[in-house]
């Protein structure tokens, strides 16, 4: 991450962000049992992978592309109209996991996943 | 970090909406200000809103983990490896003559005034280029809504018939 001067590229400083991030979200989606827990980590698995688009989109010295006079470098438009598509898609995902963990804690008095196990199996 | 280790839901969610709000000042940065104000008021708003329900409904204490995550660890920093070889190959940052800044994007940029009449280039390509793919997400969500008045409404008339069952 951190080149030969000691001083952090911002391409190397985004990119081992987005990598933490997505690790630290795979992680707690996996390991952990609690199944909100799961959601929010999904969350910030989802959130990098915005990061990781929008980052390439930018140009040194670029403006939002809002077409205006005396403008001439503009960021690219294409990652941002893909992200706000999964931004939306993210929250619908995130919406339905947590009407079926209301359900799960309905029939199940629990939202932890192993409890959930022990009592669909309780050999 | 302290989202994974946090066991206390409550704070989890409203660290969650706090992160949310720092990623949308980081696409601020990079330039994405529609995304941002998306990111903004969806993920740190409505998620939110959505985790606070759900926690009313249900518990806001996480149980101890039970065993040790070795498995989920090691295959966490395996992907997290595997990423970082895979990143150290992206083109530099902020560099317009990636091939990604010379395809697409340069016709939307100089054209979208004279074809759609909308200055702002992430409206037009989402609602004029691409309205297609915009009709396809607005029926994700559609669906999405269905599923969550599925699952709820089962749920809101299931005790009253309990209670009928109860009374008679």
């Amino acid at each position: 991450m951190i080149d030969l001067t000691g001083t952090i590229e911002p391409v190397r400083a985004i990119h081992g962000g987005v990598v933490v991030l997505m690790v630290v979200g795979l992680y707690v989606l996996v390991a952990r049992g609690n199944l909100i827990k799961k959601l929010i980590g999904l969350g910030v698995f989802q959130t990098s992978v915005y990061l990781l688009y929008i980052a390439p989109g930018k140009i040194a010295g670029g403006s939002p592309p809002i077409i205006a006079d005396g403008i001439v470098t503009y960021s690219n438009p294409l990652p941002h109209v893909l992200i706000l598509t999964a931004i939306v898609v993210g929250v619908a995902t995130l919406a339905l996991g947590l009407a079926l963990v209301v359900r799960i804690h309905e029939e199940y008095g629990t939202i932890e996943e192993d409890e959930i196990l022990d009592r669909d199996d309780p050999a | 970090m302290a989202i994974a280790r946090l066991r206390n839901l409550f704070a989890l969610v409203a660290l969650g909406g706090i992160y949310s709000f720092m990623m949308a000042l980081a696409l601020l940065a990079l330039d994405a200000v529609d995304v941002s104000m998306t990111e903004a008021s969806v993920g740190a708003g409505i998620s939110t809103v959505l985790l606070l329900g759900t926690l009313y409904l249900t518990h806001i204490h996480e149980a101890p983990p039970t065993r040790l995550a070795l498995f989920p660890l090691a295959m966490s920093i395996v992907t997290g490896v595997a990423l970082l070889y895979g990143v150290a190959h992206l083109p530099p940052f902020g560099d317009p003559s990636t091939p990604m800044h010379r395809h697409v994007a340069p016709r939307y940029l100089n054209d979208v005034v004279r074809e759609t009449g909308v200055p702002n280039a992430v409206t037009a390509v989402l609602a004029s280029y691409r309205g297609f793919d915009t009709l396809g997400e607005a029926t994700v969500i559609f669906t999405a809504g269905i599923g969550v008045m599925v699952l709820l409404r089962r749920r809101r008339r299931a005790p009253r018939d309990d209670k009928q069952g109860t009374g008679s």
